[in-house]
């Protein structure tokens, strides 16, 4: 600890400057000198609502449209998942080939937030703060993207298409900003335990479940169709462990027929292992964001270093999908996703997560569509708010948007795992989060996309 | 006239850390000022991180234990301050508050890694710094399992006026905590405190000879660095306006050290350099890696290893730290000017 003398405090104070000055000149400026943005998002948002009604906002140009989202690129929930937004980005580039939307290029700027809240709430300012972001869509995550839902409602930036099924993305009311879009995790479990009902009465069941809102909206769910003495063990797990053996030995302790997993692929991966292991071959039902077989197989593979290849441990599962399977070849939707990722993002699988990030991408066209040319991050909400229940595309059931109500799809079908794909099969099924509230057989259509691919206004 | 007040300066440390701190405080006041939101927020982050480095530094640099668990410290400091904000509690007690229960914590770890050396010491804290985020999904009902809790950004007082950026607020908490820090630590260093404390790092047995009590004052360091960085845990919480367990991983413990290492070690201008090289180092490594145009799985993990060659490359050529270098080329200026000092005791 060797600073003595005058000398040395003038050296602390300079040495102060020039760190601050770095910090103040240093890495990405290229956005941050052009629109004066030191005085604060707050003022800046309120002038361009009232300013100049030529549809000026931040992040949009007559030519461009930028987007940040943020994304588990690296650490426990990378696999799988870290092929979302490069999917999205993909479909983006093939609607900016074809003249983007109103003439303006759709830009994502895709930030790695390693599943750490903090590095999510840090890199979503960033994206506001300085690369001046329309909105940000696709957030993924539950306990990351929760912590930056506040600021951005206070910031007025669009929220869209948040990539959990957290109910808590659903309450237009308290969140005007904020989209979910996927099937809610209650509506998920619902759905599911209402099969389980039908199918496998009398039988023991076991939950094993991620603890946040994702594992305990599921838990919910399933609580809310079957019969309360039928659920013989739910064991909790946290993200971030690295076995799962004492909560599958308590569940197969129980005896339990059915194992429920409402888990990320790389856990449900784990768990079959585990189970696998202990001799333990109960029925698998898995939440649709746990199942994709290209990711769990690949998974498997890997975390057995080799033993274990192909989805053999996942064969049979039950669970449940929004969107056509990515088998379903003959599916227009899936031929259409199929050619874009063929042509813009050959590196990654064709998988449910790329068809994920597609599908949430088509709508996101199709809500800019709908805000028209003249674009505000209001009108954005407006238009979402008052036309999203009205559009159809690879869904395969309505979604839930009005004013009061921000939640995605309200439903699914049910699935199975046969020969390493999924297959759905039955009616599309709808429901509402709320305790007791019927599932109702969905009786519309899936209409084929436009010959263009890219949704009209 | 200044040769004078060089003199009163050199004989009070008080004095010297008031002016330090004055000194400080008015160029992180003009510094706010002028920089975007978004550049007051990473002085935010920065402020944080010092805290947490300074503390561990002084615990380095002066006392010569090392500690891979102050991850855990800050998150200790972090969720004390983020159930008193729900409690309702103002700014000021509530980071009080999160210093004094990371002091608390401190105590007994502080006891236990007196009495350890080497990697034994190294191994200890980083159980501490791997079991302790845990504790957050043992008890969800009161800490919120993995998701963690909310706090509300705080609000900057009306005298300011309604256009006080928020973000500008932030970084004056943060800026305010670390310069506490500072005030704190440079008065410990530059007293008999500090000078037992370097005694017992030098040579344990010389230094018990002379009537120290190693184990006491090693606790005293520990638990003082501790204290630091459960400050530092409790703005991190304030700035980002969240605590969860995923934000204290073990990763964070050891980019700690890291910044300590890089910046300086024992130098609170050191810990400077660290904290800027934590906010900016990913954000640039993130840039660097996404200029190449590679394939998505090279590209997400590219910034991690820029992130760990920088870190290589750094110790390869400052191998006392970027202060150490700094230091190095100024006194290879200034020697002409040696002989006017008095000899340099090595820190």
């Amino acid at each position: 600890m060797n600073f003595r003398g005058t000398k040395s405090l003038a050296y602390v104070g300079v040495m102060v400057a020039v760190v601050l000055a770095v910090a103040a000149c240093g890495s990405s400026g290229s956005s941050s000198s052009s629109t004066g943005s030191s005085g604060g998002s707050s003022a800046s948002s309120t002038s361009s609502s009232s300013g100049n009604g030529g549809g000026t906002a931040p992040g949009v140009t007559a030519t461009s449209i930028t987007f940040g989202t943020h994304q588990p690129l690296t650490g426990p929930a990378a696999p799988g998942y870290s092929e979302i937004a490069p999917a999205s980005q993909a479909f983006f580039d093939y609607v900016n080939a074809h003249g983007g939307v109103f003439g303006r290029q759709i830009h994502l700027i895709i930030k790695d937030d390693s599943y750490n809240p903090t590095t999510t709430v840090n890199v979503v300012h960033q994206l506001v703060l300085q690369s001046n972001v329309f909105g940000i869509f696709e957030g993924l995550g539950t306990p990351t993207h929760t912590k930056v839902v506040a600021y951005l409602n206070a910031e007025r930036v669009p929220d869209i298409f948040v990539a959990s099924g957290c109910p808590c993305w659903d309450n237009g009311s308290s969140q005007p900003y904020t989209f979910g879009w996927q099937p809610n995790y209650t509506i998920e479990g619902k759905i599911l335990g209402q099969y389980l009902k039908q199918h496998f009465a009398g039988k023991k069941i076991g939950v094993l479940y991620q603890d946040d809102d994702f594992g305990q909206g599921g838990l919910a769910g399933i609580k809310d169709e079957v019969s309360a003495g039928s659920i013989v063990s739910a064991q909790p797990y946290q993200p971030g462990v690295t076995t799962l053996a004492p909560e599958i030995t308590a569940i197969k302790a129980a005896k339990a027929d059915v194992l429920v997993d409402f888990t990320v692929p790389i856990y449900t991966a784990i768990g079959q292992l585990t189970s696998f292991t202990l001799g333990y071959k109960p029925q698998l039902v898995v939440s649709n964001v746990g199942i994709d077989p290209i990711t769990v197989g690949g998974l498997l593979k890997t975390i057995s270093k080799g033993k274990a290849s192909g989805t053999a441990l996942i064969e049979g599962a039950i669970t449940d999908g929004y969107l056509p399977s990515t088998a379903d070849t003959a599916n227009p939707w899936i031929q259409l996703f199929k050619k874009i990722h063929d042509q813009y993002d050959k590196s990654a699988p064709f998988d449910g997560n790329v068809e994920y990030g597609m599908a949430n991408a088509y709508t996101l066209v199709q809500a800019l569509q709908a805000a028209g040319k003249d674009l505000t991050r209001q009108g954005l909400i407006n238009a979402i708010n008052q036309k999203g229940a009205s559009w159809t595309g690879p869904g395969l059931v309505p979604f839930r948007y009005s004013t009061s109500d921000h939640g995605g799809f309200n439903g699914a079908r049910i699935g199975m795992v046969k020969g390493g794909q999924i297959v759905l099969s039955g009616p599309p099924l709808t429901s509402t989060p709320a305790a007791g509230s019927p599932i109702t057989p969905y009786s519309g259509t899936q209409p084929s996309p436009p010959a263009s691919g890219i949704p009209a206004g | 006239m200044f040769g004078r007040v060089r003199a009163v300066l050199r004989a009070g440390t008080l004095l010297r850390s008031v002016v330090l701190v004055v000194v400080a405080g008015l160029v992180l006041l003009f510094l706010t000022d002028s920089l975007s939101a978004y550049r007051d927020l990473q002085l935010a982050d920065g402020a944080y991180y010092f805290c947490v480095l300074a503390g561990l530094t002084v615990l380095a640099g002066a006392s010569g234990q090392i500690s891979l668990g102050h991850g855990a410290f800050m998150a200790v400091g972090a969720y004390t301050a983020a159930k008193l904000s729900a409690a309702g509690w103002a700014l000021t007690p509530e980071l009080a508050a999160a210093a004094v229960v990371t002091l608390i914590v401190g105590i007994p770890v502080g006891v236990a890694a007196s009495r350890l050396r080497g990697p034994y010491l190294a191994g200890a804290t980083l159980a501490f710094a791997v079991g302790l985020p845990a504790l957050a999904d043992k008890f969800p009902s009161a800490f919120g399992g993995e998701n963690g809790l909310a706090i509300n950004p705080p609000t900057p007082p009306p005298s300011l006026g309604p256009t006080f950026p928020l973000e500008r607020w932030q970084a004056w908490i943060a800026c305010i905590g670390a310069l506490v820090v500072v005030f704190v630590l440079y008065n410990v260093v530059h007293s008999g405190v500090g000078r037992s404390m370097r005694a017992v790092r030098d040579d344990e047995i010389a230094a018990s000879l002379s009537g120290l009590r190693v184990g006491r004052w090693q606790t005293l360091a520990f638990v003082l660095s501790a204290t630091a960085a459960g400050l530092g845990g409790g703005l991190l919480a304030v700035v980002s306006g969240t605590v969860a367990p995923g934000a204290f991983p073990l990763q964070l413990s050891l980019t700690l050290l890291a910044g300590v290492v890089i910046g300086g070690l024992g130098s609170l201008v050191g810990a400077v350099w660290g904290a800027a090289l934590l906010v900016l180092l990913p954000n640039w490594t993130t840039d660097v890696a996404n200029s190449f145009s590679l394939s998505s799985n090279v590209s997400h993990n590219l910034p991690i290893a820029v992130y760990g060659l920088v870190l290589i490359v750094a110790m390869l050529a400052w191998p006392s730290g970027i202060q150490g270098g700094v230091r190095a080329i100024a006194r290879a200026g200034w020697a002409g000017s040696a002989k006017l000092r008095p000899e340099r005791r090595q820190a």
